[in-house]
């Protein structure tokens, strides 16, 4: 078997540092995923509806969010919102907010798109049985927009987590610069390291999404 | 009825919390170029020794007061600055960080940088010392102020022990030389030797393996990068360990933080009476480039040996 460096792993607290690491991208993709949920939902339903003003604003804002590398976001926020009003904000809470307008924005789109593919007869009929908007709602279009969200939402989350490996660029050390930290650390005495760390590392992102995949599966199963 | 008016109300209030948000992200789209400005007005008003309290840096008595200092490292670059496997930042310029804190009676709060983000760092005062082996250019000093340097830096060329090369001159007809794309060495020989064909690589491994394979007569790249190699590769020489302008590496703090400024000056000129920073180069950059490069690397004091 070639020498793949994964000694250096087992020097010091490397393994315990990387597995910080990927503690600290979790915790901000977690908390950014939760507060892209809940808002992104409202978000969907004011891009569902037929009010023109809330179309243009939310489509403004969905635009932005596509065009702006999340790099440019973050370098933005985290220093951008110092010399703008002199805010000295954290990286980390600078990278939840980048996240969360970036989520919101994604989420609110699946939502609007899972929204609008149910079919204007499932309303009119519902209608017509004499249910009431709030029970077409709820009975009718909620359960259906759900199941189809799921899918989206798990790409949109994995996403999520993998993408808060750019968050180094903010100073914030998460577990791809550890890995960095570690491999260059021991440049001379295991040159090969790369290879090894980098493959640990693919395999914690992949601990960190899979239980993800195998929750929506089961929900998407569960509310056939 | 009821509940049709409850996703009103909710629609309502959804349109008001996307509108605020769209407003604040404006904002800050709009504020950041201002900010610019605002920061550029600031500090050149510190520069002219007018101590303003709208400033983006802290004051050498405002850190000493907090009883902490931000200081900008490398947390990767092995053995300038990086993070042993204790989770502890080591190095050439974590060694003099360490010392900086020691003398100002602070603790250091190291902050993990890029090669690309340190100009904006000191901008913005998110810390209040930059000491990640940032090399002294003219750009450069138009954003940030630079202290005296502490090492030098410069390029260099490694070739076969089999066909040594210590001059340029020396190099034949037909003879090439490797470089790396969007190096220093690359824009230095294209200049000032453009004779000479060069062999361009994009990565650091693949030059190696040309220098290797005997693709060319030498490799030109940064001394310090040459020299490692040389000391790890058995039968490769760094034949010109030093070539072009010399330049130097030194601390840099935010434009106009003057007292700070002053205090890392006077700190450099002291440390020459112990020779810390021979010391510095003993304990850190010693087993990587070996004792013979000394000299040509460390400045003490300030004092480039040009000068």
């Amino acid at each position: 078997m070639p020498d793949l460096g994964f000694e250096v792993l087992l020097k010091g607290k490397n393994m315990a540092r990387l597995l910080g690491g990927l503690g600290t991208a979790m915790q901000i993709s977690m908390i950014s995923v939760a507060i892209s949920i809940f808002l992104g939902i409202i978000v969907g339903i004011l891009m569902a509806w037929k009010n023109p003003i809330s179309r243009a604003v939310t489509r403004c804002y969905l635009e932005i969010v596509r065009i702006m590398p999340q790099m440019v976001l973050l370098f933005l926020v985290y220093f951008g919102s110092t010399r703008a009003f002199g805010w000295n904000l954290s990286g980390e809470l600078s990278a939840v907010i980048v996240f969360s307008f970036w989520g919101t924005a994604e989420m609110g789109d699946l939502v609007r798109g899972a929204l609008d593919s149910i079919p204007a007869h499932q309303y009119e009929s519902a209608w017509a049985l004499g249910l009431s908007s709030g029970q077409v709602y709820r009975y009718i279009v909620l359960p259906q927009t759900v199941r189809r969200l799921i899918p989206l939402a798990i790409n949109l989350i994995t996403r999520m987590i993998k993408t808060t490996s750019l968050v180094l660029m903010i100073g914030v050390v998460e577990v791809l610069k550890v890995s960095q930290q570690i491999i260059e650390a021991n440049r001379m005495s295991s040159p090969n390291a790369a290879f090894g760390v980098y493959l640990v590392v693919f395999l914690l992102y992949f601990a960190a999404c899979w239980p993800i995949s195998l929750l929506a599966g089961y929900l998407e199963k569960r509310w056939r | 009825m009821m509940k049709k008016s409850v996703i009103n109300i909710l629609k309502t209030f959804a349109v008001w919390v996307v509108a605020l948000m769209l407003l604040l992200s404006l904002a800050a789209c709009g504020g950041a170029s201002k900010g610019q400005q605002e920061a550029g007005e600031a500090s050149a008003a510190g520069g002219s020794g007018s101590d303003q309290g709208d400033t983006v840096f802290r004051t050498l008595d405002e850190i000493k007061e907090s009883g902490t200092i931000n200081i900008g490292v490398f947390s990767d670059k092995n053995p300038f600055g990086y993070v042993d496997e204790n989770g502890e930042y080591q190095g050439y310029d974590v060694y003099f960080a360490r010392r900086i804190g020691e003398d100002l009676g602070v603790e250091v709060n190291f902050v993990s940088t890029e090669a690309a983000n340190r100009v904006e760092y000191l901008e913005t005062g998110k810390v209040d010392i930059i000491l990640a082996n940032f090399t002294v250019t003219a750009e450069r000093a138009e954003k940030v102020d630079f202290a005296l340097p502490y090492m030098n830096v410069a390029l260099g060329v490694v070739s076969p022990d089999s066909r040594v090369i210590t001059d340029l001159s020396e190099l034949e007809e037909g003879d090439e030389v490797i470089v790396i794309s969007g190096t220093t060495a690359e824009t230095y020989l294209i200049e000032n030797n453009p004779e000479i064909t060069l062999q361009k690589y994009d990565t650091y491994a693949n030059a190696k393996n040309a220098l290797e394979n005997g693709n060319a007569v030498a490799w030109a790249n940064d001394n310090t990068e040459v020299i490692a190699y040389a000391l790890q590769s058995p039968g490769y020489t760094v034949g010109i360990p030093s070539l072009g302008s010399q330049d130097t590496i030194a601390p840099a703090v935010s434009k106009g933080n003057e007292s700070l400024l002053a205090w890392i000056n006077e700190e450099i000129k002291g440390l020459a009476e112990e020779q810390f920073f021979h010391k510095d180069y003993e304990a850190t950059l010693q087993d990587t480039y070996g004792m013979d490069y000394e000299e040509s690397l460390v400045v003490e004091g300030g004092v480039t040996k040009q000068d």
